[in-house]
């Protein structure tokens, strides 16, 4: 490594901003080179001096209460679980509301931690059935032969519709375990790549569909008639919300 | 009000003045409020961040025409490797009182003083700089390389002129 070099990345370094590997580099360069040990020597007394609390502004008091009272009043919206837009809301009443304030981000904290765990179900059951014995029940690329089979099986049948019509070939149906619970799996087929829709009791107010992504895998979700749906695959993002669109229009129409 | 005194600090570094800090503040929770629907799965301080530096930004267009003191300096102007050639093999720099070290910070041309305040003052990661910054990780390194070699030099200025410093306090 050059001096040229490492004087980028002792900052990289510094700040914990290296991999492994060129932490190594950086450490080992810094060993043998007293300019750069000093320039890392001084830049660390910097940083521990750019640390205190002082350089660290506090808004004044009357800032915050001129924030308060220009935000609009809050609306209360009526809905099961706070809305972000209400837990703001809730913030800028600061201090007033602080109790409820308290609540409302537990509630939020916890409901994006659920969220969290029920997205890492979803994909580690989408990667277990990709890894060969257990990707369908029920193999059929007749919407007809699947629903049915999800009867008596789940207390909430999944909807099931035949997209191959627009490219998205259905092969099958399975039962899939989501946050402990059984939850129905459609299969669809997109070229080479599988498309697993868990679908699953959802209690709570529609929630129009996002894009999410974890472990590489895009995450296609949207909550209607008390019913989540998860669409997940490694198809580009475009190529899954297209899945999700047409499904939610077929679902509807049908 | 989540990370206002981030925002504030952020504020105070970027237009050096309590009042324009201040109304620059309110106004960047006030658009944050009314586009916080568009806010999707990214972490609410850089966003928070973002959108006060495009106050500021305004604020700064507004202000020109007068002589201003925030003229960027443009970066390539600037060689990265300016040490001294006789770059001390020992190090020199001593820890210095907050209020030194804030007339320091504050004394950086932008956009080297904003990538110090984001880094080191309001900690954020370098993604999150790059994100709030809107340029590429390797421009928030060597943006951070550059502010804390200027920052090292002034610093070590201040360090050579103790009589200056004890006649101040």
């Amino acid at each position: 490594m050059t001096c040229e070099e490492a004087r980028v990345l002792v900052h990289a370094l510094i700040d914990g901003e290296l991999d492994a590997g060129h932490a190594r580099e950086t450490e080992t360069h810094v060993a043998t080179c007293p300019h750069c040990a000093a320039q890392l020597r001084d830049f660390r007394v910097m940083r521990q001096s750019l640390a205190a609390p002082a350089l660290h502004y506090r808004a004044p008091a009357d800032l915050r209460l001129r924030i308060e009272n220009a935000l609009p009043t809050t609306r209360r919206v009526v809905a099961p679980a706070p809305s972000r837009r209400s837990l703001l809301q809730g913030m800028a009443m600061g201090s007033l509301l602080s109790g409820a304030l308290a609540a409302s981000l537990v509630l939020v904290v916890v409901r994006r931690e659920e969220d969290q765990r029920i997205m890492g179900d979803v994909v580690s059951a989408h990667l277990r059935s990709l890894q060969g014995e257990h990707l369908i029940d029920v193999v059929s690329t007749d919407q007809h032969t699947v629903k049915p089979w999800f009867n008596g099986r789940l207390d909430v049948a999944p909807p099931v519709v035949d997209l191959t019509a627009q490219g998205f070939t259905l092969i099958g149906g399975r039962l899939d375990y989501i946050d402990g619970r059984p939850v129905g799996a459609v299969v669809y087929k997109r070229r080479a790549h599988v498309i697993n829709l868990f679908v699953a009791q959802s209690s709570g107010s529609d929630e129009g569909a996002s894009m999410e992504q974890m472990q590489g895998f895009n995450i296609w979700r949207w909550r209607h008639a008390n019913l989540g749906f998860w669409a997940v695959s490694d198809i580009n993002a475009e190529e899954l919300q297209e899945f999700g669109d047409k499904l939610q229009t077929e679902i509807s129409s049908s | 009000m989540p990370h206002l005194d981030d925002v504030y600090t952020l504020a105070r570094y970027l237009l050096r003045n309590p009042a324009d800090a201040d109304d620059a503040v309110q106004e960047c929770y006030l658009r944050a409020f009314r586009h916080f629907e568009g806010l999707r799965g990214e972490s609410i301080k850089p966003w928070l961040m973002a959108i006060l530096r495009n106050v500021c930004r305004a604020e700064f267009a507004r202000r020109s025409g007068a002589a201003s003191d925030s003229a960027e300096v443009a970066e390539d102007a600037l060689p990265l490797w300016q040490e001294p050639e006789n770059s001390p093999e020992t190090s020199m720099l001593r820890q210095r009182d907050s209020e030194t070290v804030r007339a320091l910070v504050a004394a950086l041309p932008e956009p080297f003083r904003e990538a110090i305040v984001l880094r080191d003052i309001d900690d954020l990661s370098y993604r999150e700089i790059a994100d709030v910054v809107g340029v590429p990780i390797g421009t928030v390194m060597s943006r951070l390389a550059r502010a804390r070699t200027m920052l090292r030099q002034a610093w070590l200025r201040t360090e050579q002129q103790p009589e200056l410093e004890e006649r101040s306090h």
